[in-house]
């Protein structure tokens, strides 16, 4: 029991991942109907952006410093973050701590922007092409972005680490009454899970229950009578771009404490979110997020010791295994709709 | 040879660039601030002959059906696979190798494309992705026997090699045909200009005229105008009693025998196999180069793998010092201007440059380097036949 609490546990924050990725690329697609090969560049820059601040935050300028001596007895050369001067050493410590959280708030606006920039510039000029060359030209694109960021940072992987109170572990199974020390859980990815959830709640609910999520999704119903109607729902569309971007992009500042950032984890992470999306079902939000979480969950499963005895390599292929399985008995996915990308 | 005119023209121009590519791609002297242009050196053409088999093969299945295979590094990499194993147990001889490559990748792709044909569009390029990602990682981790996991397999000196003698002491395995080996070069040395012939070379040049050859007759062949209608509208071809299923299953499986040679060769030109030829990008790569060249024509894989494998090496070659000596004769502030503006492209931002180079192509000119050529020659067309000037630049064939 307690196992297979932890193997779920261990799921979740990869699930999590999934699930931002892959609610990003639905409303993409369910919106402008544009397959995005790039949103997986769109979660690297998003943790990229979480390294550029921390990076911003400890800008530093030298002072030397009368109190410390080197061995020849000069006054020793410090270096001394910017920030210190600005609140003062405690506060400045603090801030450079949580670099990570506070890069949520440096990420929106970034995100957003490149959300905008993307779709205005490059992906709008696509609708009316077929499937293949979206895929082609944002494929295209998500080169050209992740080699730009490698041109910049440099190709190894940045740590970037959780804020202290986050670092350590804790002893989850002895909160739920199992034996202490059967299932130990990092902090951070139980922030990761949490902070997914309420990202997930806050689009569905921005979605269902204002007006703006209401033109949406009758626009993702029928493009053409909502235009007909007097709506620009090419704005409206372009905003949900700009955050679909934003989700993928706050998914990535937010893993970084799980996995060192680096030019290539986008790729990585958009292969397996495509084949989230189609377990899920093409164009069905609450699909993409199930299906997510599914899969992060089967994957951790299938990494357990017992299960690879059994069946070794297992864990390596579950994820594309299910995939397979699904679309050639499920042809929507779990919760696909009917007529949506059926040629 | 069943092809008519033009299309015979085609594959002679081609046969003749192959032949002369010794010359061709070796056009600065050596030692010349130029060298590092040419391309004749045996790796680099042998890449370019195989790489082009690979897209020729990949063009049959995507430019003709319109089925976008996101997996078909998986053939180039178990047709490998299968060719050094006949070069570990058989024989050091390269006609076996690449012969039993053709067939496993042969199956292979029989087996994945029955599965992944049953669906299309979006769907179909991740089920070929998905087998090509499952390949990659069991040849990683679980069938490490027989992929050599991540150290990969090379001919050693104690295979069995039943068909051949025993070598001598000191001697090692290298892939032969019947004796002359495929690393062999014969070097001719025209005053400044050195100009190497190898024999690897010359086989793949020929396998790869044999294969653009079959690739002529099946554009041309019945078999080909149906594929086409399956691009143009399966509903259509659906509605008229026709099943589609055995036409698409077999352009697939000939694109993955095409895979499978190119696999073959490699292992033939360089004795060695690891997993990362399978990986996803690799299956990127040839995508990039059929449409780069252009997608549905008969020349444009062979040109855009090409073009592809020869701006890979030679861009990646040029550094900052080289950068420094071309722009050397600007004023200094314009030519460190000039270096810091280019450099990022230069070197080991290849990859930049290539997939700049790809957006712009998919964006401007869906019909690749072909489409490009043949609107630059009706551009000359239209000035010719307004002021009647006779120009001496030749328009590209298809």
């Amino acid at each position: 029991m307690d196992a297979i609490i932890l193997q779920i546990l261990n799921g979740l924050d990869k699930g999590s991942a999934y699930a931002l990725i892959a609610l990003g690329l639905t409303l993409i697609f369910g919106t402008l109907g544009v397959v995005n090969f790039a949103h997986g560049a769109l979660f690297m820059i998003g943790a990229f952006c979480a390294v550029t601040l921390s990076r911003i935050l400890t800008l530093s300028h030298t002072v030397i410093d009368e109190t410390q001596k080197d061995f020849l007895g000069n006054p020793l050369k410090v270096d001394v973050p910017y920030i210190y001067d600005i609140f003062g050493q405690a506060t400045g410590d603090a801030i450079i701590d949580w670099a990570v959280p506070i890069s949520i708030l440096f990420a929106i606006p970034v995100m957003v922007g490149i959300g905008f920039a993307m779709e205005r510039g490059l992906i709008k000029h696509f609708y009316k092409r077929p499937h293949a060359d979206q895929i082609l030209v944002t494929f295209g694109l998500a080169i050209v972005l992740q080699e730009i960021i490698k041109y910049f940072y440099g190709a190894n992987p940045i740590p970037t680490p959780a804020p202290d109170a986050f670092r350590g572990s804790f002893d989850f199974g002895a909160m739920l009454g199992f034996d202490p020390n059967t299932i130990i859980y990092p902090y951070w990815r139980l922030v990761y899970f949490a902070f997914a959830a309420v990202i997930i709640g806050a689009v569905f609910a921005f979605l269902q229950f204002t007006t703006f999520g209401m033109v949406v999704r009758a626009g993702m119903a029928d493009r053409e009578t909502v235009g007909l109607l007097g709506i620009n729902i090419d704005k409206r569309f372009t905003i949900m771009f700009g955050i679909a971007a934003a989700v993928a992009g706050l998914a990535g500042v937010m893993y970084t404490p799980i996995n060192s950032p680096n030019y290539h984890m986008g790729m990585d992470f958009l292969v397996l979110s495509f084949v989230v999306v189609v377990v899920g079902g093409m164009g069905s939000l609450s699909g993409a997020v199930l299906a997510g979480f599914l899969l992060g969950i089967l994957e951790s499963f299938a990494s357990m010791a017992i299960v690879l005895e059994t069946l070794p390599g297992i864990n390596q292929i579950i994820i594309y295994l299910v995939a397979i399985i699904i679309l050639l008995t499920r042809p929507r996915g779990l919760m696909g709709r009917k007529g949506v990308m059926e040629e | 040879m069943g092809l008519n005119k033009k299309d015979f023209t085609l594959l002679l121009i081609v046969a003749i660039l192959c032949l002369f590519a010794p010359f061709i791609l070796n056009p600065f002297p050596e030692g010349s601030a130029m060298a590092q242009f040419n391309a004749g050196y045996p790796d680099l053409m042998q890449r370019l002959v195989i790489f082009g088999i690979f897209a020729i093969g990949f063009n049959i299945l995507f430019g003709l059906t319109g089925y976008l295979s996101f997996g078909h590094a998986a053939f180039l990499g178990v047709g490998s696979y299968a060719a050094i194993w006949m070069m570990k147990l058989l024989t050091m001889n390269v006609i076996p190798a690449i012969f039993i490559s053709v067939l496993v990748a042969g199956l292979f792709s029989l087996l994945v494309g029955w599965i992944s044909l049953r669906r299309s569009g979006i769907y179909f390029s991740i089920l070929t992705l998905a087998f090509a990602q499952m390949s990659y990682s069991l040849a990683y981790s679980v069938l490490t026997p027989i992929t050599g996991g991540e150290t990969g397999l090379q001919p050693k000196v104690n295979d069995p090699r039943i068909l051949d003698g025993a070598l001598a002491a000191g001697e090692t395995p290298r892939a032969n045909l019947f004796g002359l080996q495929m690393n062999q070069s014969y070097e001719m040395a025209v005053g400044n200009w050195i100009f190497t012939f190898n024999a690897g070379y010359y086989l793949a040049a020929l396998v790869m005229l044999v294969a653009f050859y079959i690739s002529i007759r099946i554009f041309r062949s019945p078999f080909g105008m149906m594929l086409r209608a399956v691009k143009s509208n399966q509903q259509r071809l659906n509605y008229t009693g026709l099943n589609a299923k055995p036409y698409t299953l077999a352009a697939f499986v000939i694109s993955g025998m095409y895979a499978g040679l190119a696999g073959g060769l490699l292992v033939a030109m360089d004795t060695q196999v690891g997993a990362e030829r399978m990986f996803w990008t690799a299956s990127g790569e040839v995508v990039l180069m059929t449409i780069l060249g252009g997608a549905g024509t008969l020349i444009g894989p062979v040109l855009g793998a090409g073009f592809i494998k020869y701006m890979e090496n030679i861009v990646s070659k040029i550094n900052k010092s080289i950068l420094e000596q071309w722009f050397a004769f600007m004023p200094d502030g314009i030519e460190d201007l000039l270096i810091t503006l280019v450099y990022p492209f230069i070197g080991k931002g290849w990859h930049l440059t290539l997939g700049i180079l790809f957006m712009l192509v998919v964006i401007f000119l869906p019909g690749g380097l072909v489409e490009g050529g043949q609107r630059v020659g009706r551009l000359f067309k239209r000035k010719k036949s307004a002021d009647d000037k006779p120009d001496g630049k030749t328009t590209p064939a298809e």
